[in-house]
């Protein structure tokens, strides 16, 4: 059930940028989850204070191991407890798995197109990597808008990804680019989208996740460029 | 027994009574949507009640604005833990539009643009617990928050306050919509934190 908190033990934690970072966690009895699904994570002050918040997995399948991937909020309560005191062989309570609506499943046959802002890559990664262990052939693609090289999440990962044949990754820089890159930084807009992105008649599932301002452009212009609302499925963080 | 968190305190220690089990404020007005935003008109906007007898009841935007309008200043609370206290908003009450329906139905499924449904029992729509609200904060309600018209329903999680709202329809059963559908609580309800199933 996903409504029983269960105990877990941090086993790593990795930088990702100078805000963020993963930690990996095994609970024993994870019944496993799906590509995209969040966790509640509880923690607990020695008075019984407690806070919770929501975090999606950048994990999926079967494993008793679980990967979040946690931004600090400058003014939050429990994501820089997260990033930076929280080590190896912690305990950490989790509740889960949540969410069945922006998930991606190996039996899926559509084409895929994912859409992330900033740390908004996580449930998008584990999509991507359900998509690599299932040897899914469905084609992907990746658009993932970061402010600067800096703030890219799974880096190795993704770049390694650049060989595989059923997978395409875009990077848009909004700030700062690397030095050789071809554009200007800016934003996420609809040129980048129609070269870099599935064509509606391609008929993809497409999934957009990030900031809410970052989420709302997008959207709009998937629309816009014919895309069925229907199939377009968002999540969004931060208020506006 | 709970595991204590090794390093954490915690920063909000004040006992708020307002501040429903697992919630914490927020000043911001964050946004929770499964999908784009739908463009709704309001020269095309229509709000509708259905009954089991099929008959439907039909508002245009003139004439839900031509009804009595409240002011309402409430809290609410969404399921992914934020509450915001104190907001003002502007509506026509339910007890107002459901005055002249007749129906031994107890339960409603609420409808928008965009295709988005959620459930609740007719008891929470009346007796001023629930209005169709059209502007926030004094202004017109902008369309990520629902507009031009949502369901206000404050004193359940704020995923039944549908946005884009366009009717609701009369149901024997207490019939999952949405949300309820994909991992969230049937009813919802912030201060027994019925977030999920």
């Amino acid at each position: 059930m996903s409504g029983v908190w269960k105990v877990g033990v941090v086993t790593e934690t990795h930088t990702e940028t100078a805000s963020a970072r993963s930690i990996l966690i095994t609970i024993p009895d994870w019944p496993g989850n799906i590509a995209g699904q969040h966790v509640d994570v509880r923690l607990t002050a020695p008075d019984g204070y407690t806070a919770v918040r929501s975090y999606s997995l950048a994990s999926a399948g079967s494993a008793p191991q679980v990967q979040l991937a946690v931004d600090k909020l400058p003014d939050g309560e429990v994501s820089p407890y997260l990033v930076d005191e929280l080590r190896a062989g912690d305990e950490l309570e989790l509740r889960g798995p949540l969410g069945g609506w922006f998930v991606w499943r190996p039996t899926d046959t559509a084409p895929v197109q994912l859409i992330g802002g900033g740390s908004g890559i996580v449930p998008l990664m584990a999509m991507i990597r359900s998509h690599q262990d299932s040897g899914s052939t469905v084609p992907f693609r990746l658009l993932y808008s970061v402010r600067t090289p800096e703030d890219v999440f799974f880096v190795d990962e993704l770049r390694a990804l650049g060989a595989s044949p059923t997978i395409d990754i875009t990077f848009v820089y909004t700030r700062q680019a690397p030095v050789d890159w071809p554009v200007l930084p800016g934003r996420v807009n609809r040129d980048a989208m129609e070269a870099s992105t599935f064509a509606a008649s391609d008929a993809p599932s497409v999934f957009v996740c990030g900031p809410t301002g970052f989420v709302e452009t997008v959207a709009d212009i998937l629309v816009e460029l014919g895309h069925n609302p229907n199939t377009v499925k968002t999540e969004r963080f931060g208020g506006k | 027994m709970a595991v204590i968190s090794r390093g954490f305190f915690g920063r909000r220690r004040e006992e708020n009574p307002d501040l429903p089990p697992g919630q914490y404020l927020t000043e911001d007005f964050p946004v929770l949507s499964a999908g784009p935003t739908p463009v709704v008109d309001t020269a095309d906007w229509g709000f509708t009640i259905e009954t089991e007898s099929g008959l439907v009841t039909t508002w245009t935007w003139e004439q839900l604005k031509a009804l009595p309008i409240e002011d309402i200043h409430t809290d609410i609370h969404c399921v992914t833990r934020w509450s915001k206290f104190g907001t003002s908003w502007r509506g026509v009450s339910l007890d107002t539009l459901f005055k002249d329906i007749d129906t031994t139905n107890e339960y409603v499924m609420a409808h928008s643009y965009g295709g988005y449904t959620t459930n609740m029992p007719l008891a929470d729509l009346l007796g001023g617990k629930a209005w169709i609200a059209f502007e926030f904060d004094g202004k017109d309600l902008e369309p990520e928050h629902g507009g031009p018209a949502r369901l206000l329903i404050p004193h359940l999680y704020f995923w039944k306050s549908a946005k884009w709202i366009r009717g609701l329809r009369m149901h024997s059963r207490d019939d999952p919509g949405f949300w309820e559908q994909n991992g969230y609580h049937i009813y919802g309800d912030p201060w027994l934190e019925q977030r999920y199933w």
